[in-house]
């Protein structure tokens, strides 16, 4: 038979204990939960955000009914445990029903500590503790009636926050001379008063409550300065207490809370004990971290894996208040032999101090930029050297070493053992290991598996990052649940996918395999189904002119007035005489302008569009090609001079330019795709702000990537350096042909990039040499199906001219 | 049928002649008209002139029952030569017929656009 399992207390702590223990022992026991409230387990964190109406309370279960019942657990709500008899391992509810047991885990949690002052049993005079509370605040929070918080710690200025969000008239009145005196130091705790009082709270500190007045409800707070608060409703917050009471009078060893040992056991061995009641080496709890770290342990006890003991960690603590950063660990106070690190910018509201003690980060409190908070908390866990870090570590981590750009690098850089979840004891090695493992793709999956982000949700964006960075071109937050229009139900990577999958190669075909709901598709779904069939299937797909995207179909630019640019290649942005002598004939010719372009081109504008095959052939005669300005593909590759006429030139970027556009012109891409080499960093070519920008140094070049010069600015980032033009080609190729096969249609390399992050193609086009090697033989492949010149194509086919003749209308007969 | 006595019907050529879903420009006695060919074989025949910025609508790509224009993207039913909601405005729709695999279009017939504009000037 099996072992009997009895948990008191159905919050948080315990219930993570007995989920730690499904996860591990299985079946193990049989288990019984008894819970005061009538509710399954919900995450009592965030009650603050269902008090402000950020959440509703359904959105903080935890665990229903159905998940006591699908694990065979019997759940007890709405009874109480009265007494435990020891002798008999039975425990008693106050109805009488009696339950026995082989093993008792008390998780009976706190009760908050009422300010022994008159009046605190009048109506409207409540604690911050459960949801029947939060509820009964709610049913008393109407706009513009008055409110007062006692205490302002954590719990506080959260309630405090909520009902001023409800539009209550709030003032938080708190003993001591600053604001969470626990967590926050004088200057932090200033800062936080004054974005409290900006968002319209009242505070009042050193300042003690003498009585709470009123007859059947209560009407005001008097202090002892003398001073009265009127009051519809008063939230008393000043802290919590074990609650101890059924293991006391069962004669358990308690001090404060029930005292247990690092295995979690208390002097009764079949009784064990975790969370907010406990007492372990002196300390107590009250946040979720180290509660979930003692339910592991607890789970590993009761599974017989004896081994496991829970150690006391720098506590972290996160105000949850929309718009407030506000991150403390460790000894931010500082002390004997401590030094101090800090940076305060009150015009920008950021506070940082780091306390260091031989050479050992101690405390961290960060106010108003809390980005680096886990980088920290990792210090000072891991008690690592900061010796040199030092010079940086106000700055973060972003700021270490070359990096410095943005999140992704962070998240990149971070290494697997990094607490990414601090609730829950999450690594980044475990998310990773999850997504990759159990193929999860969106947070909420994550959240599911790993419960990262799933208890005070402030790691979310890091888990993000995460799943961004390790999916690569898999993850679009938006686009997995976003179809690509609304012809369908499937998002761009899943379009993408099927068609690879099923080896789909015409946009009729495509349309009916993967059950489009229109016939022809739409403006929106047309163009970027064909640019993925041709893009996947290079030479075998059909490109289906009907469905390219009106320029492109017609090989050249609208313009206002309906006419057409004609814009021919001039390879790096060379021409010559005879080049210009054409381009000069034809102006003349049409009678038009010649406009140089911004790509280091002619461009011939305002050509009626049944004259334009007739220009593309005199243009062709002379061998000149189409210049593909119309098109989302390979555009022109600019270039400066040179060292072969520059005397700043440390590389021929003139010779690479050409030689760059006559190998990548032709090219569909997702988006139009921009080049640029620069014979020297003066980089007169301005090949930063291109899609793939060449920069020549002394030592040969540097490759840049993912940036764009137009709605937006966005300088590249630094690919690597590389000694050769063989070597930038291939690395050119290699990022194109990444760019083409994981970017989504109408996406530009920047924001590409800025998806998958810089981390991720370096890997695939830096570290992995024979995946580069592979992505630029399929470059080269797709482009020997690519290099078609549409002028020529056009003049070359017997195919009747349905797009540049007019039809002249007949008389009927 | 009065409503076709006073129309004078030009001949816009061979039904082949026109591309699937697409469209291409006939030019009239009365100005340019986007003739207009669906997947389904439908003929439709609009003012090539979007009510927009005036842009040419036998440019643009079709599909459906609309078409959208090559300038702005505005997107017009075919039918009743009605931009697409939230855009506005209209344009104006002449009679097609199909006769012996040629395809014929209504001049001079008064234009029903069925709105409140004033396509018809």
């Amino acid at each position: 038979m099996k072992e009997k399992l009895i948990l008191v207390g159905n919050g948080m702590a315990g219930i993570r204990a007995v989920e730690e223990l499904l996860a591990i022992a299985p079946g193990q026991y049989d288990i019984t939960v008894f819970g005061e409230e009538p509710h399954g387990n919900y995450n009592r964190i965030l009650l603050s955000h269902v008090l402000s109406g950020e959440k509703s309370f359904a959105e903080t279960l935890l665990n229903q009914r159905d998940w006591y019942a699908g694990h065979g657990i019997r759940l007890e709500t709405g009874k109480k445990i009265v007494a435990i008899n020891r002798s008999r391992r039975q425990v008693i509810a106050a109805d009488g029903s009696i339950a026995d047991y082989d093993r008792l885990i008390l998780a009976t949690g706190a009760r908050p500590i009422l300010p022994s002052v008159p009046g605190t049993h009048l109506d409207g005079v409540l604690t911050f503790r459960n949801i029947a509370e939060v509820e009964a605040m709610l049913a008393r929070a109407q706009s513009g009636r008055k409110a007062v918080v006692i205490g302002g710690g954590l719990l506080g200025l959260e309630a405090a926050w909520g009902l001023r969000h409800r539009g209550m008239d709030v003032t938080v009145i708190h003993l001591m001379d600053r604001l969470m005196e626990r967590q926050l130091d004088a200057p932090a705790a200033a800062l936080l008063r004054r974005s409290l009082e900006e968002r319209g709270l009242s505070v009042e500190t050193s300042a003690e409550c003498q009585a709470l007045t009123g007859t059947q409800q209560v009407e005001a707070v008097r202090l002892r300065d003398g001073r009265t608060l009127p009051a519809d409703l008063v939230v008393m917050a000043i802290g919590i207490r074990p609650e101890i009471e059924l293991a006391r009078q069962t004669g358990i060893a308690c001090r404060r809370g029930i005292l247990v040992n690092d295995a979690l056991q208390t002097d009764d061995p079949h009784i064990m004990a975790l969370g907010e009641c406990v007492e372990h080496n002196g300390q107590l709890y009250g946040l979720v971290a180290p509660l979930f770290k003692q339910a592991k342990v607890l789970a590993q006890q009761l599974a017989g894996r004896g081994c496991a003991r829970y150690e006391d960690q720098a506590q972290a603590t996160k105000l949850k208040i929309t718009g407030i950063d506000l991150y403390s660990a460790g000894q931010f106070e500082g002390g004997q032999d401590c030094e101090e690190l800090v940076m305060e910018d009150p015009g920008l509201g950021v506070y940082k101090k780091l306390v260091m003690k031989e050479g050992k980060l101690v405390g961290a409190l960060l106010y108003g930029d809390t980005a680096n908070e886990g980088w920290y908390y990792d210090l000072i866990r891991n008690a690592s050297d900061i010796t040199e870090l030092r010079p940086n570590l106000l700055n973060g981590h972003g700021n270490i070493g070359d990096a410095g750009h943005g999140a992704h690098v962070t998240v990149a850089n971070m290494p697997d053992d990094t607490e990414v979840c601090g609730c829950n004891g999450i690594t980044k090695g475990m998310i990773v290991q999850a997504i990759t493992g159990k193929g999860l793709f969106t947070l909420d999956e994550v959240r599911a598996h790993t419960k990262a982000s799933a208890s005070c949700g402030s790691c979310t964006g890091k888990v993000e990052q995460i799943l961004a960075f390790t999916l690569g071109g898999d993850y679009n937050p938006t686009a997995r649940e976003k179809p690509v229009c609304e012809c369908t139900s499937l998002s761009h990577a899943q379009l993408r996918k099927a068609i690879a999958d099923g080896h789909l190669t015409s946009l009729q075909e495509s349309m009916r395999a993967l059950e489009w709901k229109t016939p022809d598709g739409c403006p929106k779904c047309r163009p970027a189904l064909n640019y993925y069939l041709i893009s996947t299937w290079p030479g075998e797909a059909k490109d289906d002119p009907l469905a390219r995207a009106h320029n492109e179909r017609v090989h050249a630019n609208i313009q206002a007035d309906g006419t057409y640019s004609v814009v021919p290649r001039t390879w790096g942005g060379l021409t010559n005489a005879a080049e210009l002598r054409v381009i000069a004939d034809l102006a003349e010719q049409y009678n038009v302008p010649v406009k140089l372009t911004g790509g280091q081109r002619l461009a011939i504008p305002f050509i009626k569009k049944e004259d334009l095959p007739k220009v593309w052939g005199t243009l062709n005669e002379h061998g000149m090609l189409s210049g593909f300005a119309y098109g989302k593909a390979v555009r022109s590759v600019k270039s400066c001079v040179g060292k072969g006429l520059c005397r700043f030139g440390t590389q021929d970027s003139l010779g690479l330019g050409i030689k760059v556009e006559k190998l990548f012109w032709g090219a569909w891409t997702p988006h139009k795709f921009k080049m640029g080499v620069s014979g020297c960093p003066r980089n007169c070519a301005e090949a930063t702000i291109k899609d793939f920008g060449i920069v020549g140094v002394d030592s040969g070049w540097e490759l840049h990537v993912g940036g764009t010069c137009g709605v937006r600015v966005r300088a590249t980032d630094l690919l690597c350096k590389v000694a050769s033009d063989e070597e930038a080609i291939e690395h050119a190729a290699a990022f194109l042909q990444l760019y083409r096969l994981e970017g989504w249609y109408m996406e530009r390399s920047s924001a590409w990039i800025e998806r998958v992050g810089m981390p991720y193609v370096k890997q695939r086009i830096l570290e992995d040499e024979a995946g580069r090697k592979a992505l630029a033989e399929a470059f080269w492949e797709a482009q020997a199906h690519a290099q078609t010149d549409p002028w020529q194509a056009r003049a070359e086919s017997d195919a009747p001219d349905y797009e540049y003749a007019v039809i002249e209308a007949l008389e009927a007969a | 049928m009065n409503f076709f006595k006073d129309i004078a019907w030009v001949d816009a050529g061979p039904i082949e002649a026109i591309p699937a879903p697409g469209a291409r420009q006939l030019r009239t006695s009365e100005g340019n008209i986007a003739l207009v060919k669906t997947s389904s074989g439908d003929f439709h025949a609009l003012q090539d002139a979007c009510p927009h910025r005036g842009g040419p609508l036998s440019q643009g790509m079709v599909y459906g029952e609309r078409l959208q224009c090559p300038m702005h993207g505005l997107n017009i039913d075919l039918h009743s030569g009605e931009a697409v909601a939230p855009d506005q405005g209209c344009t104006r729709t002449y009679p097609v017929r199909v006769e012996k695999g040629r395809v014929f279009v209504g001049l001079s017939a008064i234009a029903e656009c069925g709105c409140a504009c004033a396509a018809a000037a």
